[in-house]
This record gives structure tokens, sequence and C-alpha cells, in this order.
């Protein structure tokens, strides 16, 4: 069914372009002379008007519009180069002012620094100084304690002796003869019982 | 009449015969998408200058974009002398893509496509250019034709080849955008001829072809406008600047 179609078709087809090879004999209209002068006509007429109302109303105008808007540009650039200079130069002096403010306030902190170092160390000399004369007092007081320690263990040891031989004997002892006991006794060895 | 390729080119009165004296000025198919072409330039152009926006709608900035391509085209190849002709090369390359464009459309016609327009307005181009070279340069504008640095033996032969080409000028320069015109539409009309002839069996290869055809005519359409006003420039600049 469809290839019979197809065949007729084909057929069809063969038939119909025949007609159309017949058909092209007719040559160029374009070398037929009947309407040469009508095209010149109006072509000159047509683009005449063309080329007048183009160039005396229509691109003048474009051609304002097109350098209005380029100066407008190179204007608004301008503008902005300014402000962007303007701008910078702002920042430059914001960015001295922080580093001023900075570097003062560094010198702040160094002044208030050495002053309480200062005033930390001054009060550490005095206190240094009174500890070291309490040390000193309390030393001497040591020593005069110490160099007067014999002398008082010594009578101690003599009354304590006279006391106890008094007890032991019922008699007065005679006091020098003991102390010279205790006397020879220190000699002997008072480096045992004080510790130098 | 739609299986012959080349009716499309046929141009016929719109309207009544309007003689002047002995010649024939009638309104034609032609004549009306001249008219049309020239419309569509000035309405976009008028609305592309209307306003002046800093951030331009999209119609004045293809008025704008079109005025840079042009102005750009020209200061690139004939340099900043070429200022006072700015306007008819832009009406100029304006006209011609309009027209081809025009064409594209399905039923309409191609002005281009037309060996007398496109010849006009080459001999056009030519004989101002030749006069605007010798205003410039007097006769030192034949100058042109001896290009230095040429050996004496050769001089004779150079500068007849020199003449012949320059002379050749208005032909090759109307001839290739007609022959353009006319040979992609043709093409055109043949594929879709076969489309139909061919029917829902076997139209679809031409069918596909035309679709190509049709972008590509869309290019050829642009490129051939360009070039078309590229040459005038370059002949512009021959005669502005005379380097020889």
């Amino acid at each position: 069914m469809y290839k019979k179609l197809f065949l007729y078709s084909l057929i069809a087809n063969f038939f119909f372009t025949n007609k159309i090879f017949a058909a092209e004999s007719g040559g160029m209209p374009q070398l037929d002379p009947e309407f040469w002068i009508s095209q010149i006509f109006w072509l000159v007429l047509t683009f005449g008007f063309l080329y007048i109302v183009l160039s005396k109303l229509i691109l003048p105008k474009i051609s304002a519009n097109l350098e209005l808007r380029k100066s407008q540009i190179q204007e608004n650039i301008e503008a902005a180069e300014k402000q962007r200079e303007s701008s910078e130069a702002k920042l430059k002096e914001f960015n001295g002012i922080i580093l001023k403010s900075k570097i003062e306030a560094k010198n702040i902190f160094k002044d208030a620094r050495e002053k309480v170092i200062k005033n930390i160390n001054s009060k550490k000399e005095i206190l240094d100084k009174q500890i070291d004369d309490e040390i000193k007092k309390a030393e001497i007081e040591i020593d005069t304690l110490r160099q007067s320690a014999p002398e008082k263990i010594n009578k101690i040891a003599v009354v304590t002796s006279t006391e106890i031989l008094k007890k032991l004997i019922g008699a007065e002892v005679n006091n020098s003869s003991i102390s010279a006991i205790v006397d020879d006794l220190v000699k002997k060895n008072g480096d045992k019982y004080y510790g130098h | 009449m739609a299986a012959n390729p080349m009716t499309q080119f046929e141009v016929y009165r719109i309207g009544p015969e309007i003689k002047v004296g002995a010649f024939d000025i009638s309104f034609t198919n032609a004549s009306l998408f001249m008219v049309i072409s020239s419309l569509a330039i000035l309405i976009i152009f008028n609305l592309g200058s209307k306003k002046n926006s800093i951030l331009p709608n999209k119609i004045q900035l293809l008025a704008e974009l079109s005025y840079s391509f042009v102005s750009k085209m020209i200061s690139d190849t004939a340099g900043s002398k070429a200022k006072p002709y700015f306007s008819f090369i832009f009406s100029l390359f304006m006209f011609v893509l309009f027209c081809n464009m025009f064409g594209m459309i399905p039923y309409t016609f191609t002005v281009t496509s037309h060996i007398i327009v496109t010849f006009i307005l080459a001999a056009f181009i030519f004989i101002g250019v030749t006069v605007i070279g010798f205003i410039k340069h007097g006769f030192g504008y034949l100058k042109l034709f001896v290009p230095s640095g040429v050996p004496i033996v050769l001089l004779p032969l150079i500068v007849v080849i020199e003449i012949i080409s320059y002379l050749s000028r208005p032909i090759s320069l109307s001839v290739r955008l007609f022959a353009n015109m006319m040979a992609g539409h043709t093409m055109m009309k043949v594929f879709g001829g076969f489309v139909v002839s061919l029917g829902i069996v076997g139209g679809w290869l031409p069918l596909s072809f035309s679709v190509a055809l049709t972008g590509l005519e869309i290019l050829v359409a642009f490129l051939q406008a360009y070039v078309f006003a590229i040459l005038t420039c370059i002949y512009l600049n021959d005669a502005l600047n005379l380097h020889h």
C-alpha cells in the first residue's frame, strides 16, 4: 500500500519537475529596459530624500546624542576620580591619626609603667632599709643577749650550787670558791655549752 | 507563474502609467520597495534619535550602534578626511541593507537585484569619487594610475591595467551586488519549487536546503551591503589620500 503510494508520488514528482524546467525560459527581467527609466527616477527620488533627511535632520541628532553621552560619561568619570582621590586623602589622614594616637597611647602607657615601677622601687627600697634596720637591731639585741648569757648562767650556776650545797651539807659555803670552780668549768667546757 | 524562479524579479506597474515626455516613470513594485526601505530607515532612525537618554533604549541603541559602526568603518578605511561624506555612505549602506533585507521577506521585491539600480548607485559613486579626486589633487590625481616602485619597462603595461581596473570599478561594484542578490533569490526560489514538486515524500531535503539558504541569504544581504559601503570608502580613500 505505502510502496504504491510512494511510487505514485515519485511519478507525480517527475511530472511536476518537468513542468518547472519547461517554464524556465523567460530570461532575465533585469535586462528588460522597459522600466529602467522609472527605476532610475524612483531611485534618485527615494535615495535623495533619504540622504537629505538623514544628513540634515537625523544624523546630526544622533551625533549630538553620542557626543553628549561621551562628555557626560567623561564628566562622571572625572568626578568619580576626584572623589576617589579625596577619599584616599581622607583615608591617609585617618590612618595618620590612628598611628599618632597609637604612639601616644603607647607613650602614656610607658610613662605610667615607669612611674609605677619607680614608685614600687622607691617604696621597696624604703621597706628594705626598714627591714634591714630591724634585722640589724634584732641582731645587736641577740648579740648582747648572747654575750650576757654566760655571765647570767654562771651566776645562776653559782647560786644554784650554793643552794644545793647548803641543803646537802647544811653549812654556808664560800661563794667565791664556787664561782672559781664554775669559772674553771666554763673555761674548760664553755665552748661545748654555748656553741660558738 | 510561481514555477519560474525569475518571475520574482519582474517589475510591474502599480497604479496608472505616468509619462514625462518620452520617459515612463510609473510607480512600480520596485519603486514601492524603494519607498518602503527609505521610510523604514527614516522611521527607525528618527525614533532612535528622538530621545536622548544616558541609558539608551533598544531603538536608540540600534541607531547609535549603526552610527558608530559606519563611522568606524569610514575612519578605518578612508581616514578622517572622509568625514564630510559620512552621511552619504551611511545612507548608502542603510539603503542597500534595507533593500536587501526587505527582499528576504517572502513575496517582496528585491530592489538591489536589478542591475540598473545597483549600476546607477555605482556609477554615481564612481563619478563622484573621480570628481572629488580631481578637485582635491587636480591632474595629480592621474598619478593614481602610475604606481610607485614599478620598473620603467613594465610601466606602460601597469598603467593600462590600472586604468582598466579603475574604469571597471562601477561595473564590478554594481554587478557584485546585483549578481549576489539575484543568484541567492533564484536559488531559494528553485529549492522552494522543488519542495512543492517533490511533495511530502521527497520535499524535506530541498526544504532543509531552503532553510539553510535563507540563513545564508540573510548573511549575504548584510555582507553585500557592507561590501558595497566599504568599497565606496576604499574608492573614496584613493581620491582623498593619494598614496601613489
